[in-house]
């Protein structure tokens, strides 16, 4: 049924990751509602929602940079996106 | 404290499932797409990344790209400041408000390839209006099939004759909701027309022209049926904007892993360019 999708397993992981990451926003929001919306470094008011959308955003703008850039392998783009996520959450 | 009824989501999911249907579904098969290769029959061989690699140093895709940011950057320059000024100079009240709206709306109902024919016939340097009227009465040597610059100007005009509609009856929207109190103080104070456009009228106008300007941005950036009616990318490929360049090459040579790897380079560069301009205008309003 899923075969015209034409899933892998990378692909698969990609999506799997997004949509739980979703989820445990989620189950933050049931916890504690609100979506701890604060006034970050970059003077943009942000929920959860909008930090993990700036992270992903910021994670596909740091790996086709690298792969035009510089190219294979994506060890280091990878790190830079944890960082990037990481400085997101905490920051911004 | 009163306990939120979180109830009215469940109104949601019909979009929702609306969304995954339309947008969702096909947008996850396209990222499948993108990293591999096929030669049809549903059969796919595992490709990597090798596709982003290859159009983020392709000179065709930074071209296209190119050209594509050249035609939306010509398009709001002319459209947005243009939208404006039709909306300042349309009547408040009266007889000649429902006139001038609908005829502000009719190139909006015109289907895009309907517009894309229509120009085209109508410029064409033999047979068509304008294009006779330029060539053979006032003496203009030109020739959109033929002349790259001539061609720019008409795909140009042609969406600016179709959607600075668009940008008027947004603007307008936003005029006719400033109330008079506004201008009888202003009036005291002795303000000029400048300053009445630069602090009563234009922070009114703020937020439809925010999402006037987002909807030209995103539909000129995404513009396929018109040119492509109208040009068909050419001469050469001097009007191959990107969706047209995207086309060519997914139907075209049916190369579906680079040209779904392009489309993704495509949509993250739109969603960038509106969510960064939809942030920095609504910024102060949520401060």
């Amino acid at each position: 049924m899923l075969s015209w999708m034409a899933w892998t397993w990378p692909t698969a992981l990609v999506f799997i990751g997004i949509f739980s990451a979703i989820g445990v926003l989620v189950l933050l929001e049931i916890r504690t509602p609100g979506g701890d919306a604060r006034k970050g470094v970059l003077g943009l008011t942000t929920t959860r929602g909008d930090r993990l959308f700036i992270t992903l955003l910021g994670t596909s703008y740091i790996f086709l940079a690298w792969l035009g850039l510089v190219g294979m392998p994506l060890w280091w783009p990878l790190g830079l996106s944890l960082v990037w996520g990481c400085f997101t959450f905490w920051k911004v | 404290m009163k306990t939120e009824n979180q109830k009215a989501w469940f109104f949601v999911l019909p979009v929702l499932v609306l969304v995954a249907f339309n947008a969702l579904i096909p947008m996850m098969t396209v990222v499948n797409y993108s990293v591999q290769e096929t030669f049809g029959d549903n059969v796919f061989f595992w490709q990597g990344l090798d596709w982003f690699e290859q159009i983020l140093r392709s000179d065709r895709f930074h071209a296209a790209l190119g050209r594509q940011f050249l035609f939306t950057f010509l398009i709001l320059i002319i459209e947005v400041p243009l939208g404006i000024i039709i909306a300042l100079s349309m009547p408040r009240k009266g007889f000649w408000v429902p006139v001038c709206l609908v005829t502000m709306a009719l190139p909006m109902l015109i289907p895009w390839n309907v517009v894309g024919a229509m120009w085209n016939i109508f410029t064409l340097p033999d047979i068509g209006l304008l294009g006779y009227f330029l060539n053979h009465v006032l003496g203009i040597t030109y020739d959109m099939t033929q002349n790259p610059l001539a061609a720019w100007v008409t795909i140009v005009t042609m969406d600016v004759w179709h959607w600075t509609s668009l940008v008027v009856l947004l603007s307008y929207a936003g005029l006719v909701s400033i109330p008079d109190a506004y201008y009888q103080a202003a009036k005291i104070d002795g303000a000029s027309n400048w300053a009445v456009f630069r602090f009563i009228q234009l922070p009114k106008m703020k937020t439809v022209l925010t999402i006037a300007i987002l909807l030209r941005f995103m539909d000129s950036f995404n513009i396929y049926t018109e040119p492509f009616v109208l040009t068909g990318g050419g001469p050469g490929n001097s009007t191959t904007l990107l969706s047209i360049d995207l086309v060519k090459i997914a139907l075209g040579q049916f190369d579906l892993g680079p040209a779904a790897a392009m489309s993704l380079i495509y949509f993250a560069i739109t969603l960038l360019v509106s969510w960064l301009f939809y942030t920095l205008m609504t910024k102060d309003d949520l401060n």
